[in-house]
């Protein structure tokens, strides 16, 4: 029997778990990141020769089922056209039965490693803000993304953001249908048996939980993936503004997926204010309102919870904290700061000339 | 030549048989067998772990390691096993300690080698990479038990791949496979130019024989490992944390 030294058991364990691309027009280069639902790779595409980012779903597809849904909804997000998305251009089918799809393979800082070199509220905000804007330009368009987390968000050199993995989003209106022209980018694989408008992958996905426990809406941890709409990416933003606030996430990422799932259904993190208490409230209650358990709690959409985002940094009084006079008083006073040092300076030099 | 077209390779192993079932099964034949199976797997493992963790000779451990897999089936140690409460190898490496610790308070009154159960064991390699590696320290030696399994495990695949590609004409699969992935440090691996220069096809064609060969691999991979756990769940994880596979 052949001896397999440390380095071969490496090296074997490593390409037991790469895809087959054999038939495919990709050539696997690394693995680039890990996640619940799948191993993105830095693949090498041989007719376009350009580098791009492929990820494997660990569910088995036996049927062709969860391939033809994740086509159909990879053709209708071919159609969102805006800087900060990056689109599915293709999907496939590996000899073992799992999914892949294909991404433009982008370059950027990932908001985690971000967050770690990132200085001062104002430019944390502003970069949390685009990324609102991202997915409220998505959510105009009638489609979730649902596994929002700071690995599939990227910054750019001047603080543009890119949302990546719209592999698994759902489209809540509108229907791809033959007779819809494609869009010069659209997916290279046909199916003839597209499904209808109301496509989920999650129908398909073993156990229908869909996104990564840490990050994940109550709703979403509960499976109940027919209902998930703008709100479920809501929390998501609000779990990212929680990172991005308190520099972890808001339930503990060492336990068990079970124990993750279980504290996402029953529990509240720990309240910011409490993990830093220079988190100003207004931003709190912001991120509280985001992650409420109840749905209705929450922001409508993404472009209601940056509106409020908006007028926190514009000192304006947001609309998920109710201040008190002090409260108020110091906002005016910080909004208004040149003009109140202005009245100021301009009562000490009357009292001073009172005086001489 | 490339390998023809072969039904796809399924993510769940198609036998359901499981070898950490059937030690406990009530018939005996079942047992005997399913015995053998694990032995396959264990042995080294067990071997090495007499050797390294209890100190004990060549010929010593040789004896143990028959007399071990011989006092399971005798005893039917293995019947006490709970699914629920354990990984089925550290339940086997609790017995393994009971059962050298027993024996060395009985030393001089046991009579050893004598055992139901004869393996076609080979003694020598293992010693041989016993004094290749290097030895564990006393705080790592669950975990090198965990590794030389794994490791058993990978070697006894490679066998049955070999098998394989000789029973179904694809031994140039299997050479390719052998030549990348076996031989040679990540520094020293010939490229898939050489390979194709070396065996003068096509270097698509290595990359094709490679892409079968592997994916046949980890069929049977998974088909050895789906034997030695009880349940799906079992598997899994078992899958996850050793291979780094979701399945």
């Amino acid at each position: 029997m052949t001896y397999l030294d440390d380095g071969v058991l490496r090296h074997l364990r490593s390409v037991v778990d790469l895809p087959d691309l054999s038939a495919t027009r990709y050539e696997v280069i690394r693995e680039i990141g890990r996640g619940g639902m799948g191993t993105v790779y830095l693949a090498h595409d041989r007719d376009l020769d350009r580098d791009v980012a492929l990820k494997v779903l660990n569910a088995p597809d036996p049927t062709g089922d969860l391939r033809r849904r994740l086509v159909a909804e990879a053709r209708h997000l071919a159609r969102l056209e805006h800087p900060g998305i990056v689109p599915v251009h293709d999907v496939g089918h590996l000899p073992d039965e799992r999914v892949f799809y294909v991404m433009r393979h982008v370059k950027g800082v990932r908001l985690d490693a971000w967050r770690r070199r990132a200085s001062g509220l104002t430019h944390v905000l502003r970069v949390f803000r685009s990324l609102c804007e991202v997915v409220a330009f998505a959510h105009a368009e009638g489609v979730i993304h649902r596994d929002l987390k700071p690995e599939n968000i990227l910054v750019g050199p001047f603080g543009e953001v890119l949302v990546l993995d719209w592999g698994i989003a759902k489209r809540l209106r509108g229907q791809a249908t033959e007779d819809d022209p494609r869009p010069p980018h659209a997916p290279a694989v046909t199916t003839r048996d597209e499904p209808s408008a109301t496509a989920d992958v999650g129908r398909t996905l073993p156990g229908s939980i869909i996104g990564t426990p840490t990050w994940m809406a109550p709703e979403q941890a509960r499976g109940e993936t027919a209902s998930l709409d703008e709100r479920t990416d809501v929390y998501g933003l609000g779990a990212i503004l929680y990172f991005l606030l308190a520099g972890r996430a808001p339930f503990d990422e060492a336990t068990s997926r079970e124990r993750i799932l279980e504290r996402v259904m029953r529990e509240e993190p720990a309240p910011l204010r409490q993990i830093d208490r220079i988190i100003p409230k207004p931003l709190a209650a912001i991120c509280a309102k985001a992650m409420a358990r109840a749905r209705d709690a929450r922001y409508a959409s993404a472009a209601e919870l940056a509106s409020d985002v908006d007028m926190y940094q514009e000192g304006r009084p947001v609309t998920a904290h109710r201040e008190g006079p002090i409260g108020a008083a110091s906002r005016v006073l910080s909004r208004y700061r040149a003009v109140v040092l202005m009245i100021l300076a301009y009562l000490v030099m009357r009292a001073v000339m009172l005086l001489i | 030549m490339t390998p023809e077209n072969d039904a796809p390779s399924r993510n769940f192993p198609d036998t359901s048989w499981s070898a950490v079932l059937g030690v406990r099964s009530g018939d005996e034949g079942v047992r005997a067998r399913s015995l053998e199976a694990l032995a396959q797997v264990y042995w080294k493992p067990v071997y090495k772990h007499v050797r390294l963790r209890w100190g004990r000779g060549p010929e010593d451990a040789q004896d143990l390691t028959q007399e071990f897999f011989s006092r399971a089936l005798e005893k039917r140690f293995f019947d006490a096993w709970d699914p629920a409460r354990g990984r089925f190898r550290t339940f086997l490496r609790v017995c393994l300690d009971g059962f050298l610790a027993n024996e060395a308070k009985a030393a001089g009154r046991l009579k050893r080698g004598g055992g139901i159960l004869h393996l076609p064991l080979e003694f020598k390699r293992a010693e041989g990479e016993i004094t290749m590696a290097p030895v564990p320290s006393p705080d790592t030696i669950e975990r090198h038990f965990d590794a030389e399994w794994a490791r058993s495990l990978f070697e006894l695949t490679v066998e049955s791949l070999k098998a394989a590609c000789d029973a179904e004409g694809k031994a140039i699969s299997y050479r390719i496979f052998e030549r990348y992935d076996l031989e040679g440090s990540d520094e020293e691996r010939s490229t898939y130019a050489m390979l194709a220069e070396e065996l003068r096809i096509p270097i698509t064609q290595v990359t094709n024989h490679l892409a079968w060969a592997r994916r046949r691999f980890r069929a049977l991979l998974l088909e050895r490992l789906r034997a030695l756990c009880a349940t799906d769940e079992e598997f899994q994880k078992e899958a996850r944390s050793l291979l780094g596979l979701d399945v």
